[in-house]
């Protein structure tokens, strides 16, 4: 027991872990100190985000749908990070994969269960294709994927946006689609919640209300699934071995039977699928329906951030998503409650993921405390 | 060697202690260099050296002891100091600017300039001009490092040193990286240094070299001292007695074997290098099982290319590759390795042999993770895994006995058994080995030789590619010489001698 003890201690005080928790430390402590700057009291703006994350069931299911999206997207750039790619195209692939699950959503008639995993299904094959394009053009052109995929995220959008005006799909005047069909929803009890009875029943049950108010839905459960399943890939597959070997050095995969531009073009449609079925839950579980995009929505983006606090691990993208959905979310009330800048909540943000790709410097502090408890 | 001021210590380090937390490097070594010496710091990969020197450089501080340059007690904080006090480091990978100038990486931090610090390229020229004619290093100023040889950007890394008035030089494993007549270069170097007043403090492995260059030898072995000698006084073979801690034998002892079938025929081979010229040019050769055919040639003699191409690594331009009679000349690494049996040691262990942040392990398994026992239906069986991997730390003797450390963390010697026991229970009809004993101590190459003569008792095909005619003539029981690309004869190993085979590494007729 005490050895387990020991190895916990250890992975917390020496690990790539540690590294993530100062990094989170300083970030809460320098964006503390712009609040300071900024005539607000630091203390009472986390105690606002902290009741605004955890003071009502209704807020947490809250930062678990913000948090969903964001974990896959995580998952979909860690993924490619191991094979050595940068995938900075999870956005492109997250809106292909948004609309192909809201066109299979809203045109296609089926039963309720597989009415579901068809849209998924579509809309990660449609966003498999958007990242392996990225991965054969680097593979047969050597064409850099930062490049191919920043290209790539522009050509979603607007294929996205066109889309919205074809007449069947979307409602004329309003820069949305019609909404997806029942059958194809994620919604926990979504139909039931506004049934007579439903609402009867909740009335006398005022917990399970007030989460039934915040559109949850399976998309956790999902994002859940699908970090095990990076993780067994890459760590117990021989397809995530080569995939690794490639990702940590080329030529000596190369030497030894794998054949490297195979393995960029598989990372990439893992990559693309993973970021294309964030898209698909979103639609199928929150927003039900697509929306013209002046702008990128920056789940992909995010994603790059989630995977780098979460060290590109399946179980590592799981918390940095949490995290970065937590302080989303409960960051957003300190302007309704203090009037304070939630800017401050994205500069945290920033500044985390600074420290993060910084462990030198927090090696040293850690290494400097350790010798002042020494002496 | 007659320079040696003996009335003027330049180095002393007394009982310098460098702990890395429980782990002592250096303990209580001392050493001491005098003005006009050439001190060689010798001992095994990993017995200590490097440290020892970067507490000199002010790369590490000592945990304990006292350094003392000319008489005085210094506390060398960084390399800055360091410079301060005269010492310069060359170290064994470069540390320069590749798309600047020569005279540009020389000054490079302490550039000559005119009035409002305007750079002034043509002093910086003269300044280079000059230093290196002093001590005969010579270098263009004007030429890019990119396009200079390794001797020439050896000879920078020298002159950014004296441009930095250094009087004490330290080199690391300064010739690991030179052909043969760079290294007689380097040699007439160091000579006109310490013919000037400079000590020169070199580490190093190779005892050939030390009893070429070095007037004392200090000895240090895991991290201890073990002695100080005057290198004029011993041989060799104490030499290396003292650094390994045991007798070691030089000559490899071979038995009699019948060269078997012929495995392998390369005909009419040509290959391209990544600048698109012919590297290999029409190479034509032979390899029989139960033989170890050695190719003898100077670095750059298409000797990479014939290897990639023979491995699947690179494209055959024409010519063919025949297994027997069988043609693989475009066949794929894997086809190579998994059907055709040929594996290799590759020249470089780090880049193409070993994916270092992986574990002993996984190394292990790198040409062999997708067949059973070690998967199965696309599933790794680690329990497979990690008790092969115990089982070759075992028969190879790989230290430590951890497969789950990773690659980087082991000495070069033990990189290379990790890689020798991958490729031999991997169980080729033809092996492959370049460069197969490259910046490995005297214990280490002991080893690998064994290991490819065993291969070759076994009936085996092993192709030996060296720069090390030594190591050729020592091993190989034919010796095929290779020059711009092409085999220009072949000896047998028993007639051989280095003479000819010198003769005809520099392109001349035997």
């Amino acid at each position: 027991m005490s050895s387990i003890g020991a190895s916990l201690k250890d992975k917390f005080l020496n690990g790539a872990l540690s590294i993530t928790l100062m990094s989170v430390l300083f970030g809460f402590l320098l964006g503390g100190i712009i609040l300071l700057l900024a005539g607000f009291n630091p203390l009472e703006a986390y105690g606002v985000i902290l009741k605004g994350i955890f003071s009502r069931p209704k807020y947490v299911s809250y930062v678990i749908i913000y948090s969903t999206p964001l974990i896959i997207t995580g998952l979909s750039v860690a993924f490619a990070l191991r094979t050595g790619l940068f995938n900075i195209g999870a956005e492109g692939q997250y809106i292909m994969g948004a609309l192909a699950a809201a066109a299979a959503g809203y045109y296609l008639k089926l039963p309720m269960v597989l009415h579901v995993f068809t849209a998924v299904g579509l809309a990660v094959i449609v966003a498999a294709f958007w990242g392996g394009l990225a991965g054969w053009f680097k593979a047969r052109f050597g064409v850099n994927e930062v490049i191919s995929t920043i290209m790539l995220n522009w050509t979603a959008l607007y294929i996205s946006n066109w889309a919205i005006t074809i007449p069947s799909f979307g409602r004329q005047g309003t820069g949305k689609t019609y909404a997806i069909q029942p059958t194809a929803q994620i919604d926990i009890l979504g139909q039931w919640k506004r049934t007579p009875e439903g609402i009867a029943f909740l009335r006398e049950h005022p917990m399970l209300w007030d989460v039934l108010k915040s559109p949850v839905n399976l998309g956790f459960v999902f994002a859940i699934l699908l970090a095990a399943l990076v993780w067994y890939v890459l760590n117990r597959t021989t397809l995530g071995y080569e995939l690794r070997a490639v990702g940590h050095n080329p030529q000596a995969a190369e030497a030894g039977g794998i054949s490297v531009k195979r393995s960029m073009v598989i990372s990439m449609l893992f990559a693309g699928g993973l970021a294309g079925a964030a898209g698909a839950f979103q639609v199928l579980g929150v927003s039900h329906r697509i929306a013209t995009l002046a702008i990128m929505e920056g789940y992909g983006f995010d994603g790059i951030a989630v995977s780098l606090i979460g060290n590109n691990s399946g179980p590592g993208c799981v918390f940095a998503g949490l995290l970065f959905g937590s302080l989303k979310y409960g960051g957003s009330k300190i302007q309704d409650v203090m009037g304070a800048p939630t800017e401050v909540i994205n500069i945290m943000i920033g500044i985390i993921i600074f420290f993060v790709a910084m462990p030198k410097l927090i090696r040293m502090i850690l290494a400097y405390r350790k010798r002042r408890e020494r002496n | 060697m007659t320079s040696v001021d003996f009335s003027h210590k330049t180095v002393e380090m007394i009982d310098v202690v460098k702990k890395f937390g429980d782990f002592t490097a250096n303990d209580r070594i001392s050493l001491t260099v005098h003005r006009g010496e050439v001190h060689a710091l010798l001992g095994e990969n990993g017995a200590g050296k490097t440290t020892l020197m970067n507490c000199l450089y002010g790369l590490y501080r000592p945990t304990e002891g006292v350094i003392r340059v000319n008489g005085e007690d210094v506390v060398i904080s960084d390399p800055n100091v360091a410079i301060g006090h005269g010492i310069g480091m060359v170290h064994q990978h470069f540390k320069l600017v590749e798309p600047f100038t020569v005279a540009e990486n020389i000054v490079l931090g302490r550039e000559p300039t005119k009035t409002l610090g305007r750079l002034d390229m043509a002093e910086a020229e003269r300044q280079v001009a000059e230093i290196s004619e002093r001590y005969g290093l010579s270098v263009d100023p004007q030429a890019l490092i990119q396009d200079i040889s390794v001797g020439s950007q050896q000879r920078v890394e020298i002159l950014k040193a004296l441009y930095r008035g250094a009087e004490i030089l330290i080199l690391d494993e300064p010739t690991a990286v030179l052909t043969p007549s760079e290294i007689k270069e380097l040699i007439t170097i160091i000579d006109n240094l310490t013919s000037e007043g400079k000590s020169i403090i070199i580490i190093t492995h190779k005892l050939h070299e030390i009893k070429l260059v070095a007037d004392y030898c200090t000895i240090i072995r895991r991290g201890t001292f073990i002695d100080r000698v005057e290198v004029a006084k011993v041989s060799e073979q104490e030499l290396a007695a003292k650094m390994v801690g045991r007798d070691v034998s030089f000559s490899v002892s071979k038995s009699e074997v019948v060269q078997g079938d012929r495995a392998l025929t390369v005909d009419n081979l040509v290959v391209r290098d990544n600048r698109g010229i012919a590297a290999v040019n029409g190479l034509d050769l032979q390899l029989y099982h139960s033989e170890i055919l050695g190719i003898a040639g100077v670095d750059g003699n298409g000797q990479s290319q014939l290897v990639e191409a023979l491995m699947g690594l690179r494209q055959v331009e024409s010519g063919r590759i025949l297994l027997k009679d069988h043609d693989i000349t475009h066949a794929t690494p894997r086809q190579i390795i998994g059907d055709h049996h040929i594996c290799s040691i590759p020249e470089d262990r780090q880049k193409r042999g070993l994916v270092l942040e992986f574990d002993v392990a996984e190394n292990l398994i790198l040409e062999t993770y997708m067949r059973p026992p070690f998967s199965r239906r696309g599933v790794l069986d680690n329990g497979e895994i990690y008790r092969f991997a115990d089982h070759c730390a075992e028969t190879f003797d790989i230290r430590p006995r951890n497969t789950g450390l990773q690659a980087k963390s082991l000495s070069g010697g033990n990189q290379q058994k990790v890689i020798i026991a991958r490729e031999v229970s991997n169980n080729p009809d033809i092996l492959v080995a370049s460069q197969p004993t490259r910046g490995l101590d005297v214990g280490a190459i002991e080893y690998v030789h064994k290991a490819l003569i065993e291969q070759r008792d076994n009936g085996k095909a092993v192709l030996l590619i060296s720069f090390e005619l030594d190591e050729i003539i020592n091993v190989a029981d034919r010796i095929a010489v290779i020059f711009e690309g092409r085999i220009i004869g072949i000896l047998d190993g028993d007639e051989a001698d280095e003479n000819r085979i010198g003769l005809l590494m520099a392109g001349g007729s035997a």
